[in-house]
């Protein structure tokens, strides 16, 4: 059980929802906005947060969006990883959601949960810095569309009361060659010891990276070397493991080192890939 | 805009019967099941997502109702071990397969083994069975004869 109360808020309305959380904010209720609910449940029941207000944008017709055009592909935040992932239109996204979690709780967890949550692996962001998605946000200006880079450098970086209403992938980037590879420390079902996504679009190499250091990254310069084509295979990927961000992580799962191990042997089994043809 | 604020009725579909109760908004969907529906197939384990033994389906997809608030559950169709009746393919398929041992996860499996032939009528391919049945943990080990039972369960049907 949660052991203590707090207000909940469904409404039906983008408006609806920024003035909630203004006014819920306003009366000192420390409002939080709630897609799937599985990380919010799981913190308020431990006690690690504690939301006076949950504000639940599942009914939001904006949010709820999954649709195809000629331009692009629209995802509002509270499509579940499932109907992402059963949706079959964005492989790699598909591939990055049916490896978060396990089936049941893909069921629940949101793309927007995932990408603005806590827990610091966030792994849609990564075909999503691949592909040059854009995001659709709400908050004090009404509605805007920016790219996803511009709001998310490892996690999402959104103004107060703003929330994610849409993302909005390309099509070029839909089908094009792609690779998915996390590596958890024992079980299938875990947290990335390091997951690795890539995509291969206009004869460059696109890579993308969480699990590895504190915040999940994608780096033009490691791009840059994993490409020059003038350097071996192995000095690519020696070379790469040197542009790390950040520091690897460390934690009980992995050491630095070993981390930086991993992903060396991702990297050559990636470029042996890309040898061999588009993925 | 629906706004709840301590102790407030609502309206929850549980096995084709429309149920009114009285709920705190941070109450789980699984203790309102089982302590005032009665209902307490979905059982209490890990209540933190992991283990499985609270699943039911919502809409014709597996949940794992510890991760659920009640008052999200309103205008949806929920349905737990209870609504298969107790003589269901699956049930039948789990018995002859004797797939399981303590039973406590059993709730949670069938519902989940329901789902899959809810969502595929006929049989998926195996990396879609085991998808489905890893989000749920049997401490019996009863992995080999559930396998079985997902077999038998569409075969029966
Ligand atoms: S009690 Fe719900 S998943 Fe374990
Ligand atoms: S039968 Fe005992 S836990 Fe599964």
């Amino acid at each position: 059980m949660i052991p203590f109360d707090f207000i909940y808020c469904r409404p039906d309305t983008m408006e609806d929802a920024y003035q909630a959380f203004v006014q819920l904010q306003t009366e000192g209720k420390n409002p939080y906005y709630y897609a799937g609910g599985s990380e919010i449940i799981t913190m308020a029941r431990a006690g690690s947060i504690r939301p006076g207000a949950v504000i639940d944008l599942k009914q939001i017709p904006q949010c709820r969006v999954l649709s195809l055009d000629s331009e692009e592909l629209h995802l509002g935040s509270v499509c579940t990883l499932n109907e992402v992932k059963e949706s079959k239109l964005f492989p790699l996204l598909a591939l990055a959601c049916g490896r978060i979690a396990d089936h049941t709780n893909q069921c629940r967890i949101t793309l927007g949960g995932n990408l603005c949550g806590t827990i610091r692996y966030r792994e849609t962001c990564l075909p999503l810095l691949l592909a040059d998605a854009s995001v659709t946000l709400f908050g004090r200006q009404g509605l805007r569309t920016v790219p996803f880079t511009s709001v998310f450098d490892g996690r999402m970086r959104l103004d107060a009361g703003e929330f994610l209403v849409q993302v909005h992938v390309p099509r070029k980037a839909l089908q094009a060659p792609h690779y998915h590879i996390k590596q958890t420390a024992s079980e299938k079902i875990d947290y990335p010891m390091v997951t690795v996504a890539a995509l291969w679009q206009d004869h460059f190499l696109r890579v993308a990276c969480s699990g590895l250091c504190a915040e999940p990254f994608r780096s033009a310069e490691m791009e840059a070397v994993l490409n020059a084509q003038n350097l071996s295979g192995a000095d690519r990927v020696r070379k790469a493991v040197e542009l790390l961000p950040q520091p690897a992580y460390d934690d009980v799962e992995g050491s630095a080192e070993y981390r930086k191990f991993v992903f060396q042997t991702i990297l050559e089994a990636l470029l042996e890939e890309v040898t061999h043809g588009p993925l | 805009m629906v706004r709840y604020e301590g102790k407030t009725v609502v309206n929850l579909e549980v096995n084709g019967e429309l149920h009114q109760l009285a709920v705190r908004p941070s109450d789980l969907l699984l203790d309102v099941l089982r302590e005032q529906l009665g209902l307490t197939g979905a059982k209490p384990g890990c209540k933190n997502g992991d283990c499985g033994a609270c699943t039911i389906l919502m809409d014709g997809w597996p949940v794992k109702s510890c991760l659920v608030l009640a008052v999200e559950a309103e205008g949806h169709r929920l349905l737990t071990v209870e609504g298969l009746g107790g003589n269901a393919p699956v049930q039948q398929a789990f018995v002859e397969a004797n797939a399981f041992q303590c039973g406590y996860c059993t709730p949670g499996f069938l519902m989940v083994c329901y789902g899959l032939l809810m969502q595929h009528p006929t049989l998926p391919e195996e990396y879609v069975v085991e998808e489905w049945l890893q989000s749920n943990l049997c401490r019996c080990t009863s992995y080999r004869e559930i396998r079985k039972a997902v077999k038998q369960m569409y075969q029966k049907k």
